[in-house]
């Protein structure tokens, strides 16, 4: 290894403290027989950020890229066959993190986009490979392109070698370097040479963003047309290790537990391999999914109730709302305006269902499944089939969606150990019903929200709620593959406590909150954007109650109160844009919210047809966002419009029921997440230009949009929505 | 254990598997094809949109009796060699896909909706039932449209 950087080493104290802004990233270089570069502060975790420990990981050439640097850092490889390649320590379910980083790389390398491959890591065992709250593009961005403008310094420098050229005069372009006569050389016919290069002949800083041609052109995603053809491949599409389908009877309560099993009939059915009692009920492995389902249905299982049989939920939204923290006393004079507002569980339900291929031997194991914590659910593996960590490799590949979802990896579980208890590799899917009964949800949760008015002005702005959390006491199946490290860490756990906003949105006077929980066994996870979904879109509620009592009308009301210049700037685009207040006929209105997260602002302005209050229309939403530097705008313009989607759903119509115990839905017949007729017909998204570091961006949109939503439905209907989602 | 021969995708199978075994299984465990997707079984995410003899089908409820000596094609059977059908390269076009999982479903049933309906209205394209829960749906609207109008001049 030769260590050098493109800019001076910086000390890991000052790493941290310096703010994204001014963050330098060593990257070293891989002893290897084509140019392979190294950027440590890719994947380092918050905790762990110093160049020693990685530098000692490295020193040991024979590791290279084999268990040592590509453990634990962002690698690039340029290979002779005139491709980039990086394997990416995140997953890719949807939110195009794999494009984004693909075009960091072509614009600093000036590399074709279609010459660089981004596959996903396995799971490492060091640094973070944590895929979530909205941190991939702001944590990638500055290694991403270190490394790829030390890899193009290099290759430059063994073209000038080449042709005894001075390096300086030469040009990259298309995965090529280009003489200033017309000569040109592919990247990957100077890897080699490009490899030995120790001290670049050129710069290899990054360029500045007046020079980005790549980053921030809108780009379509570098795997659509594997989507399209059908080609690309999710954990149910391997046919890995010779895995056999397997799926799971469960309980029809949350929790229950098999008390007695006849399998006989079950046995005896043709394509069946093995009928496995198992902690969340009986596994059935079977020569195709067909003969899997017919079988579990063959199953004669007693059931006792889950430890919630008593439990609906009138019930249980009676227990939040009683734990929902007291509020301090009001200030004097002052007139208040209250309100309340419960929300209901939401299923994550991505549309590929939990699925892991597992093969587990007796001193090794290996697994396929997509994951947004792979680290996490490697030791979780382990520890419960009994091998070393070091023994369980995961394959992290694609996921179906995710939205929270495969932050836990309570399936992954379940393989393992229905694949050791078998004795053969097993590829389990939960079924839509397992997924929508057994599954995660957001958790149901109840907000009650005080502002005081005093002389025309919120003085004081109090916002108290309580949520369902995860109870782990009584060792249910919430135990497995439960709220990670990871997750906790990021502080984005369900169950650490909603922080209700602390509002700092607007100038609110005295602004508190404080909040409470119930426990429940129950399966609970973070579900996009987190608390944001339920405290920001009441709040952005009742931001619009507390205009209309002040005679304001919602967007200048906003405008002279929010704190933010940027807030004020999205709210004022997606307000011309949307054409806020042109008129409307009866039964139809406008509605408006913004919301401040991840170092990103965003603004939703949503029409509503409501002429029939229990069949209400969103005909039209216009997003206005910053996020800093856009990498993608045509991305980020899918991410705003998935959040809208979100929020039309989970406001109007999307929801979960709990009777004595068991999740009523079970597809997405009664789950009723939005489909065409409920989208809207036009959509449009403004992206406001920024020379700032990426904020985060694909959780942003859902409490703008569903406060836009909520909005609009009350300014149409004459009502004020409380109890979410509205037709339920 | 009955056999049943059909095409798929302009080739003869033959399958042995019992009469009432879905579709969807039949092509994704026995034969490999796993563009259609499973996203619930029950006929109503339509992932798995496919199509028989032309028409729109959820192979996860149709059994694999019902396709014999008929015409299957899934999203791998749409494209001519390298040259991809229309509505696959309007959904290229204005990068319709997020996850990408419930794609071929949709682009199956913009087919079959743009066969019947050469020029669909937004109250046609509000019938598509598929559910993508990435949230696409003005992206799909999009695509449609724009595959509808390609169709309707071809030289462009």
């Amino acid at each position: 290894m030769s260590d050098e950087t493109h800019q001076p080493p910086v000390p890991p104290s000052s790493q941290r403290t310096g703010g994204p802004t001014r963050r330098r990233f060593m990257v070293y270089s891989l002893a290897a027989s084509t140019l392979t570069v190294a950027a440590p502060g890719a994947c380092d975790s918050s905790q762990a950020t110093g160049a020693e420990p990685v530098a000692e990981g490295v020193r040991r050439p024979s590791d290279v890229l084999v268990t040592g640097a590509d453990e634990e850092m962002l690698v690039l490889e340029v290979t002779a066959a005139n491709k980039v390649v990086v394997r990416l320590p995140r997953v890719e379910v949807g939110q195009g993190i794999t494009t984004a980083v693909a075009m960091m790389i072509a614009e600093e390398l000036d590399a074709a986009l279609a010459d660089v491959d981004i596959p996903l890591a396995d799971a490492r065992t060091k640094g973070n490979q944590y895929t979530g709250g909205s941190s991939s593009v702001s944590s990638l961005y500055g290694p991403a392109r270190a490394l790829a403008a030390t890899a193009r310094a290099k290759l430059v420098t063994a073209a000038a070698k080449r042709w005894r050229l001075p390096a300086r005069t030469l040009r990259t372009r298309d995965t090529m370097v280009i003489a200033p006569d017309g000569r040109k050389a592919t990247f990957g016919s100077l890897t080699a040479s490009a490899a030995r290069i120790s001290r670049p002949a050129v710069p290899s800083k990054p360029k500045p963003a007046s020079r980005h041609r790549v980053i921030g052109r809108p780009t379509p995603r570098i795997d659509a047309r594997d989507i399209v053809t059908g080609k690309a491949r999710y954990a149910g599409d391997l046919s890995a290790a010779g895995a056999k389908p397997t799926v799971v009877a469960r309980p029809p309560t949350i929790g229950g537990k098999a008390v007695s099993v006849d399998a006989a009939a079950a046995r005896a059915m043709p394509g069946v391999l093995a009928v496995l009692k198992i902690a969340g009920g009986v596994a059935v492995v079977a020569e195709s999914f067909h003969h899997a389902f017919k079988a579990r249905d063959a199953l004669r299982i007693t059931w006792a109730p889950g430890p919630l049989a008593s439990l609906s939920d009138a019930a249980i939204r009676a227990r939040l709302r009683a734990a929902v923290p007291r509020f301090e006393a009001p200030p004097r004079r002052s007139s208040l305006l209250e309100a309340e507002f419960a929300f209901a569980f939401v299923s994550h339900a991505p549309m590929e269902v939990l699925t892991a291929v597992a093969d587990v031997r007796a001193n090794r194991a290996e697994m396929w499944f997509s994951s947004q914590t792979p680290m996490d659910a490697r030791d979780s593996i382990a520890a419960a089939i009994g091998l070393p960590a070091s023994s369980v490799r995961v394959h992290v590949l694609r996921g179906g969606g995710s939205f929270g979802r495969r932050l836990n990896y309570d399936a992954a579980i379940e393989a393992a150990l229905i694949s050791k208890a078998a004795r053969r590799p097993v590829k389990l899917m939960w079924s839509r019903a397992d997924d929508i009964r057994h599954g995660r949800m957001r958790p149901a949760s109840h907000h009650r929200i005080r502002a005081a008015v005093a002389r025309g002005r919120v003085v004081a702005f109090e916002h108290a709620t309580a949520s369902v959390n995860e109870s782990y006491d009584d060792g249910g199946p919430s135990a497995q593959g439960g709220v990670t490290a990871a997750v906790a860490r990021a502080g984005r756990a369900p169950a650490a406590g909603p922080v209700p906003s602390d509002s700092g949105l607007y100038n609110f006077g005295r602004v508190s909150g404080d909040s409470g929980g119930v426990s429940l066994a129950m399966n609970l996870g973070a579900w996009r954007s987190v608390d944001s979904g339920t405290t920001r879109t009441a709040e952005e509620i009742v931001v619009d109650e507390i205009a209309r009592s002040l005679g304001k009308d919602p967007v200048a009301f906003r405008r002279t109160t929010l704190r933010n210049k940027a807030v004020r700037a999205v709210l004022d685009k997606a307000a011309a844009a949307g054409h806020w207040g042109r008129a409307l006929p009866a039964g139809r209105a406008q509605g408006i919210a913004v919301h401040e997260e991840y170092g990103s602002c965003v603004a939703c302005l949503a029409e509503i047809d409501a002429t029939d209050p229990e069949n209400p229309r969103v005909t039209k939403v216009v997003m206005a966002a910053d996020v800093g530097t856009a990498v993608n705008p045509r991305g980020l313009e899918a991410q705003l419009m998935g959040t809208a989607i979100d929020g039309i759903s989970t406001v109007l119509q999307a929801g979960l029921h709990i009777d004595r115990g068991a999740v009523r839905e079970d597809s997405f017949a009664d789950f009723r997440y939005a489909r065409q007729r409920h989208a809207p017909l036009h959509f449009e998204a403004h992206i406001l230009p920024s020379r700032r570091e990426p904020g985060g961006a694909g959780e942003l949109g859902v409490p703008a949009a569903a406060g836009a939503v909520a909005n609009a439905y009350a300014r149409a209907t004459g009502t004020r929505p409380r109890r979410f989602p509205i037709n339920f | 254990m009955p056999s049943y021969s059909f095409v798929l995708n302009g080739k003869q199978v033959t399958v042995e598997a019992p009469a009432d075994m879905p579709l969807l299984w039949v092509l994704r465990d026995m034969l490999g094809i796993t563009g259609p997707k499973y996203g619930c079984g029950v006929g109503v995410c339509r992932a798995c949109t496919s199509h028989l003899d032309g028409a729109e089908i959820q192979p996860c409820v149709v059994p694999v009796a019902d396709c014999a000596d008929r015409d299957v094609t899934t999203i791998e059977g749409l494209a001519d060699g390298d040259t991809l059908h229309p509505v696959q390269q309007a959904w290229l076009d204005c990068d319709v896909a997020q996850c990408g999982f419930c794609q071929p479903g949709q682009i199956m049933t913009a087919v079959a909706l743009l066969k019947r309906t050469p020029r669909p209205t937004d109250a046609d394209i509000d019938r598509i039932e598929n559910v993508c829960r990435c949230g696409t749906y003005p992206r799909i609207r999009e695509a449609i449209k724009k595959a509808s109008a390609a169709g309707e001049h071809p030289s462009n």
